[in-house]
């Protein structure tokens, strides 16, 4: 199966959903073209709105789309989304009001287009909300149940979405449940990665690499960031010695601290690695030079974590 | 431009008068018993309220959920207390519960609190929001064939958030004749008049620059509010603006366009002589009819 962008995967899905749920509309600011919001737009050209660049009123439209009983799909870059922060914190979350938005170009893996496109804080922002469900899948077949799920889901989401292509880490007939981390890779008696998003690919990868040297690390691909599955985290981390995460994100705020809280409530003693962006603006460059720079890609992730087990 | 003056019966307005005379003294009892909250922007909004949800929108205070509902939002949400006044008026809940504003485990939140009281339409209250929300239940009705009219009432200070301008460029581009912005044109905000702190003039020409349908009115008069509405509801092809040029605190000599009432509630002594002129005021409307 040849790679395919999450971002491309939410377009199809939300264009193939569209007979079947007549409620849904989609909205974008100006990058339609780059969500992949434009799929739908025109198959259903009378349920999609453009706002131009005006994030912060389509954000608020969504809210009162929502409120009359619409299933409103607001796209723009997870950067964009997440920085009209009091937009969602009042008119969606706050209302409990059915938005779905949906942050595409996450993480610095988007590349050239440098740190000001690059959606590094978005999940940290948004996990601070009470009610908000993120889903962050990790391949085209995962992007696809999210997306359905989310048509008939009560509350505010936030949906995650890659702009490059990854590779497919689910079998196929794979079916999303919302909540329930996936177990890729048994957990092993050296570590687990939490991963989610892009990172999981890479996250598999190197744990292939680490076998090769005698080490027995497992992958489970965290897609629900919130609400966090605590209790198969702490369940997994505790058959282990040494935990890691690996996001396309701020260490600060994701799916790292996520983690770490739930171990730390759960008072589980355990090494913690945070794989991501660790406390740093991002920058151009391309995505490959990226990832190998703040050592998120396979063997980026193969030498963090050769050094915690070291 | 202003509305043509058209003689609307004289029983109803004097019906719709003596409700706002009562919903004042509303307004600032339950303000007093609070000890805090914004007395100046409800005052001056009160008149429209009372247009709105007792003359102009259809609703079923038994049934908050009905879908044809016309909706209210309040984008200023700190005017809160007048919208509260007529929700109880309406009978969404009982007017006794109108003294629980601003306590803890009140219905009645500082600001408007969708999920905590029905009938109210959506959080409001950080400035700004109110107008895209609307634009969204307006864009809804329109889907469904117009079946309701959103109405939103915004403030002029509140129009120096730049969401408020966005949303004044997008609804015309939708054709957005089933919206009605009110703007709430006191002229004050906390730091002083709305003229001084950062002015809005000429606010007419700049929405019918936007392709808006702008009706200018006074905003206590109660002719002029019923028929602007009117217009608005016939208005086809574009959403309107009501130009509502209102007194803060209006109703209340001491606290009429006196910014310092903009979030001060009365304090007891303060209460009891803004009562003496509400219930005069109200008593002059009943004994005159």
């Amino acid at each position: 199966m040849p790679a395919k962008a999450t971002r491309d995967a939410f377009g199809e899905a939300l264009a193939s959903l569209g007979d079947r749920f007549p409620d849904i509309v989609a909205m974008d600011a100006d990058l339609a073209k780059s969500t992949k919001s434009e799929i739908f737009a025109k198959k259903f050209p009378q349920r999609f709105f453009e706002f131009g660049i005006a994030e912060a009123n389509m954000i608020g439209t969504a809210a009162g789309l929502a409120l009359a009983g619409k299933i409103p799909f607001a796209c723009s870059f997870a950067c964009f989304i997440s920085s009209r922060f009091d937009q969602i914190r009042i008119s969606v979350a706050y209302s409990q009001a059915n938005v779905r938005l949906v942050g595409s170009h996450a993480g610095i893996a988007i590349g050239e287009d440098g740190y000001s496109q690059q959606g590094l804080e978005d999940l940290a922002l948004i996990r601070s909300l009470p009610g908000m469900t993120i889903i962050q899948p990790a391949d085209d077949l995962e992007t696809a149940g999210a997306v359905e799920y989310l048509c008939t889901h009560k509350g505010p989401a936030y949906l995650r979405t890659t702009r490059q292509k990854v590779e497919r880490v689910n079998g196929q007939g794979y079916r999303f449940q919302v909540g329930k981390p996936v177990e890729l890779r048994p957990v092993g008696k050296d570590a687990v990665i939490f991963c989610s998003g892009g990172e999981v690919f890479y996250s598999l990868k190197a744990a292939q690499s680490l076998e090769q040297e005698g080490l027995d690390v497992g992958v489970i691909n965290v897609h629900t960031i919130k609400p966090l599955d605590a209790g198969a985290i702490v369940l997994a981390a505790s058959r282990t010695r040494a935990v890691a995460t690996a996001e396309d994100h701020q260490i600060i705020g994701g799916l790292g601290s996520a983690v770490a809280e739930a171990l730390a409530e759960a008072g589980l003693n355990r090494r913690l690695l945070r794989i991501g962006i660790k406390d740093q603006f991002g920058e151009s460059g391309s995505p490959e030079e990226l990832l190998a720079k703040h050592k998120m890609d396979a063997a980026g992730i193969a030498e963090q974590l050769r050094a915690l087990l070291r | 431009m202003a509305v043509a003056q058209t003689v609307t019966r004289s029983s109803e307005i004097a019906r719709l008068q003596e409700i706002a005379a009562r919903m004042r003294i509303d307004i600032i009892e339950m303000l007093a018993k609070a000890g805090s909250g914004h007395p100046g922007g409800s005052l001056s909004a009160i008149d429209i309220l009372t247009c709105l949800y007792f003359s102009r929108m259809r609703y079923d205070p038994n049934r908050p959920d009905w879908p044809e509902r016309d909706r209210f939002i309040l984008s200023k949400g700190h005017a809160v207390p007048a919208l509260y006044a007529v929700m109880a008026e309406a009978g969404y809940f009982p007017r006794q519960e109108l003294m629980t504003l601003r306590r803890l485990n009140s219905r009645l939140q500082g600001h408007p609190v969708s999920t905590a009281l029905p009938g109210i339409e959506a959080c409001t209250g950080a400035l700004g929001q109110g107008l895209s929300v609307a634009q969204g239940m307006a864009i809804a009705s329109q889907l469904g064939g117009g079946k309701f009219h959103v109405y939103c009432m915004i403030g002029d200070g509140e129009s120096q958030e730049g969401q408020v301008w966005e949303a004044v460029m997008s609804a015309p581009k939708f054709k957005l004749d089933t919206l009605t912005v009110i703007l709430d044109n006191n002229n004050g905000q906390i730091d002083g008049h709305v003229t001084e702190v950062m002015n809005l003039e000429p606010i007419d020409a700049k929405w019918r620059a936007f392709n808006w349908n702008v009706l200018q009115i006074d905003g206590h008069d109660f002719e002029q509010i019923l028929q602007a509405l009117a217009k608005a509801g016939e208005t086809r092809g574009r959403p309107t603006l009501i130009w509502a040029r209102t007194i803060k605190g209006k109703g209340v000599s001491f606290m009429e366009d006196n910014v310092a009432w903009h979030g001060t509630a009365p304090n007891a002594e303060q209460a009891e002589r803004a009562l003496a002129e509400l219930r005069a005021q109200y008593a002059q409307l009943v004994g005159g009819r």
